[in-house]
């Protein structure tokens, strides 16, 4: 038998339904190939016993010819979504042995349709940062590697090297500020944050709520579509949930663009950027044009403030989202002296650097006197940010832009440095910001041989768009590259 | 900014010594939304549960819990809004207020800052003994009510309690309106009755569901506002009016003294009927205020409140209005009556098909005073508006004296029975045999031969005969008959 663990989503589930092999060894397939890459540090948790034991069940299941979406598919998840019974720690110390009594809607979801899950992966604290080094368990290794070891990106960035390396299908991420798109890009995985709303937040830690958004990283755009489809769909419990069918994904692959108006925004470069994504950018044009797509050339005039904006009002969010972590309900408690420094020995322990960091510049832009110049502002840039993708939806129907300015760096070359951090999520955040679906599909190597994405985002509610475009950029792009196994 | 035009009734003002002062006064009542679950989880709210036995996974902040409005609050806030003659605000929002500690799971306290459901309104008062007042209502808010923390049950720890955690409160803010301890409470009796017509609150102070921070301040009459201090979670209207008395006496202290005012939040003793510092401004939170991001804007229709509106019940005003219209009774009478629903439902009962003057003053004297005396609220007097007008009727129908009715009542109150039924049991029937009353009279004159003589120069003796044959009766023969027949007998 061929190895398990190559297939794409969509290959495996209709190999499970056709009976070419069962859950339970495309399971113990994808458990060894965990096994294997425990160097690469993509798991804070694994449950394999549970995952044997699910595995059983949809093969009780597919023998009956029923089963729902995912059935018998093994697949991984960001440790943000809180498991019912399996520990959730958001990458960080201060949720100690925190076990949720609950399951979130997201995995609930895929769980109803028949997934399999081997355990929970590793991501920066809180999902603050871009390149997995903020974990308090440690930074996962990207399976591309040049010599030295690289950075999967982040704060997804377990879920893209599990993805890339093969030791499951397809995982859950989440996206605040480019959190899924930036790792799938250094990863050569593809990867979609939805239009916000699409997928409940209901279970999941909570960064930054007006941002956040769960999407899954896959090896290919049809198997996006497969796994969204069943993250998706309206929930009361959530009150941002968007109440919109959600069209029929996998049906708008390998759909024809012809026609379409692809937008070509002027603004999305940046000093310094390699000319390599310059020319990549470049050829995707020519890739969508060649599949009777229309290039339009647009301006979102407001792009550069979008970074400044997502800086102030995720961190501003953070610091309140954060402020349950008291040490008094659950999670670690560090003991002091009396109640005030019982709370700050507990968060100055609990927390990392990254997340401290945060959590004070939010409670900066939040205060009195500096509200009206920070956090306000921030909110009028990011209506004119909505206002631009408003005027450029008169013109085209989606946008291509670079992903990341630059592939996968080396571990520990930018943690000291914010700031040149932050760039990463330059050509990102203005989705998060707008609320707006955008997917990051591998195009390329660059001259070191690692990989590079290309990112279309679409109109709001408008996935169908956004897989069509991506979906005929990849067969383009026919990105067939592998990083070498060299891991095992 | 607070402005505070009007200057305090001169009976109001506090003698100082070089010159008088006045108090100024503005209220935030907190009142308990009446729902059975909270304003953003499905938890109960039932009043007395088992500690941390009402607590959803959202109330007790676990990690990816989110809130969802719970409508049935926004629609009483709406309500209440338009009991208080207020602006509905079809947008408004919620916000989050941050600060820590342990009875706040979230960390933050859902709230309404910058956009309140409800605007500005106004309300009479009629404070005891004075005239009526007109009072501003600054705003009503939403918000979310915190756990309790328990500091007593052991000398080392403190318990927390959550089933309060998130349990919906209206926030009435009023303007700095009022000039006295009086003007206060009765501020406050009449919100109570306005929530409490209107249902969206049941009133009880006792257990909290009603409770008021107490702003006040002193200054020359008529002269620049004071300094305020926050009187923090007063629960009943004796208590409101000792800690303003109290307070504004400590400030006149300290100003006379050459001192000044610290701005700051204040707790009331009720034990020793004293406020106290609990923090000061020095202390005070930044609470860094911003919208909640987990929750939608709430947007309502005109035609949402239009429906409301139209489906209001009488509110206190309107009822005492009609009281005095519809019954005829005195506009004092038709305003105690009225101060409160149960009060009026009671009322309603016992004056249909009686004589509703006669029904108000048993209402307001005995009832009211027996109740008082032993402190029993209306809802669980022992005598209802069904028994009391058996007794009423025993008057109306003169099968007995209104004296005697009184000691029949002492006897309903006691649990003794009903007015029937003691009346038969005790033989306390009305005389109104005429042959039977005539020989008691005649028995008295007889027995007082002296002052019979004298009746004629002397008219007023008259009232000694009505007594004494009273007395002979046992308070049961007919007062109307026995003045006739002593009258006849003595030729007057």
């Amino acid at each position: 038998m061929s190895d398990l663990t190559k297939l794409t989503l969509e290959a495996a589930l209709s190999g499970l339904k056709a009976k070419d092999f069962s859950s339970v060894e495309i399971t113990k397939a994808h458990i060894d190939a965990c096994m294997d890459a425990a160097d690469l540090n993509a798991f804070i948790t694994t449950d394999f016993t549970n995952a044997m034991k699910a595995a059983e069940i949809s093969d009780a299941k597919l023998a009956k010819g029923e089963g729902g979406a995912l059935e018998g598919a093994p697949l991984g998840i960001k440790d943000l979504f809180c498991t019912e019974g399996v520990k959730t720690t958001a990458g960080s110390k201060i949720l100690g042995d925190f076990k949720p009594q609950y399951e979130c809607t997201v995995t609930e979801n895929m769980k109803r349709d028949g997934m399999v899950m081997l355990g929970k992966l590793n991501m920066d604290e809180f999902a603050m940062g871009s390149s997995n080094e903020t974990s308090a368990f440690g930074p996962v290794v990207n399976p591309w590697r040049k010599g030295e070891d690289l950075v999967p990106g982040g704060s997804s960035g377990g879920s893209a090297s599990a993805v890339a390396a093969n030791m499951c299908l397809g995982a859950t991420a989440t996206d605040t500020g480019g959190s899924i798109r930036q790792p799938a890009s250094f990863t050569g995985t593809v990867g979609i944050k939805p239009t916000y709303g699409r997928c409940s937040r209901w279970g999941i830690v909570a960064f930054a709520s007006s941002l956040d958004q769960a999407g899954p990283i896959t090896r290919t755009v049809k198997d996006s579509a497969i796994m969204l489809q069943s993250m998706a769909g309206y929930d009361a419990k959530d009150s941002t949930s968007i109440n919109k069918a959600m069209p029929d994904l996998s049906a708008a692959c390998g759909k024809s663009i012809k026609g379409m108006k692809i937008g070509i925004p002027k603004e999305y470069t940046m000093d310094g950027m390699p000319r390599e994504i310059e020319d990549l950018w470049q050829q995707g044009i020519k890739w969508l044009e060649s599949c009777g797509a229309e290039i339009v050339h647009v301006s979102l005039p407001h792009t550069k403030y979008a970074l400044p904006a997502y800086y102030i009002v995720a961190p501003a969010e953070a610091s309140s989202n954060l402020a349950r972590y008291d040490g008094m309900r659950y999670g670690e408690r560090v003991e002091g002296d009396n109640l005030y420094d019982t709370y700050e020995r507990t968060r100055a322990e609990g927390f990392g650097k990254e997340v401290r960091r945060r959590i004070m510049m939010g409670t900066y832009v939040l205060s009195a006197g500096y509200y009206d110049a920070y956090y306000l502002q921030a909110q009028k840039v990011r209506t004119k940010i909505a206002d631009d993708f408003k005027r450029a939806w008169e013109k085209c129907d989606a946008l291509l832009t670079p992903t990341c300015p630059s592939a996968a760096f080396a571990v520990g070359r930018k943690l000291n440095d914010p700031v040149t951090m932050y760039l990463n999520d330059i050509f990102t955040v203005t989705a998060n910001l707008a609320g707006l679906p955008a997917m990051s599909v591998p195009a390329a190597l660059d001259n070191n041989g690692l990989p590079l994405g290309l990112q279309i985002i679409g109109r709001a509610l408008d996935e169908e768009t956004v897989f069509a475009a991506s979906s005929a950029l990849e067969s383009c792009a026919g990105f067939e590259a592998k990083p070498e196994k060299w891991w095992v | 900014m607070f402005t505070a035009k009007r200057v305090a009734d001169k009976k109001d003002w506090l003698s100082g010594r070089d010159h008088d002062w006045e108090i100024i006064i503005g209220l935030e009542v907190h009142a308990q939304v009446a729902s059975k679950s909270k304003l953003f989880s499905g938890a109960a709210t039932e009043y007395g549960a088992e500690p941390n036995t009402q607590v959803s996974l959202v109330d007790a902040a676990m990690p990816g819990m989110l809130p969802v409005v719970n409508e049935f609050c926004i629609e009483q806030a709406v309500r209440t809004g338009l009991g208080l003659n207020a602006q509905i605000n079809l947008y408004s929002r919620f916000d989050r207020k941050n600060y820590f500690y342990p009875d706040l799971p979230q960390g933050y306290q859902i709230s309404q800052f910058e956009f309140p459901i409800v605007g500005e309104g106004e309300i009479e008062i009629e404070p005891e003994g004075g005239e009526a007042v007109i009072v501003g209502i600054e705003r009503l808010h939403l918000e979310q009510d915190a756990g309790k923390s328990i500091h007593d049950l052991s000398p080392d720890d403190t318990f927390v309690d959550l089933n309060r955690s998130g349990v919906c409160l209206m926030e009435i803010v009023s303007k700095p309106d009022m000039r006295s301890p009086e003007e206060a409470s009765a501020y406050v009796e009449k919100v109570r009755g306005i929530v409490r017509a209107l249902g969206t609150c049941d009133g009880d102070m006792e257990k909290g569901n009603l409770r008021a921070d107490v702003n006040v301040s002193v200054r020359k009459p008529g002269g620049d506002l004071g300094t305020r201090c926050e009187i923090k979670n007063v629960n009943s209207m004796r208590f409101i009016r000792q800690a303003i008395n109290y307070e504004a006496r400590r400030q006149i202290d300290i100003l006379e003294a050459g001192g000044e005012i610290d701005q700051e939040t204040r707790l009331f003793d009720n034990a020793k009927g004293e406020t106290r510092t609990m923090r000061s401004k020095e202390d005070a939170h930044d609470y860094r205020y911003f919208p909640d991001p987990d929750l939608l804007p709430i947007n309502i229709t005109q035609e949402f409140v239009d429906g409301i509106k139209a489906n209001l019940p009488e509110l206190p005003d309107a009822r005492k209005a009609r009281f005095v219209v519809d019954y005829g009774i005195p506009e004092y009478d038709a305003r105690i009556l009225t101060a409160d629903k149960a009060k009026g439902d009671f009322y309603e009962r016992l004056a249909k098909g009686r004589d509703a003057k006669i029904a108000a003053n048993w209402m307001m004297g005995d009832l009211f005073g027996a109740l008082n005396k032993a402190s029993i609220n209306l809802d669980d007097s022992p005598v209802n508006s069904d028994a009391l007008g058996e007794l009423l009727d025993l008057i109306g129908d003169k099968t007995i004296s209104g004296k005697i009715a009184k000691d029949v009542f002492e006897k309903m109150f006691a649990g003794e029975g009903g007015a029937n039924e003691i009346v038969e049991r005790e033989g306390l029937k009305q005389v109104t045999d005429t042959g039977a009353i005539e020989k008691m009279v005649q028995d008295v004159i007889d027995a007082n031969a002296d002052q019979a003589a004298k009746v004629a120069d002397n008219p007023r003796l008259v009232g000694f005969f009505v007594g004494q044959v009273m007395k002979a009766s046992g308070g049961k023969a007919n007062p109307q008959a026995v003045n006739e027949i002593l009258r006849k007998k003595l030729g007057l």
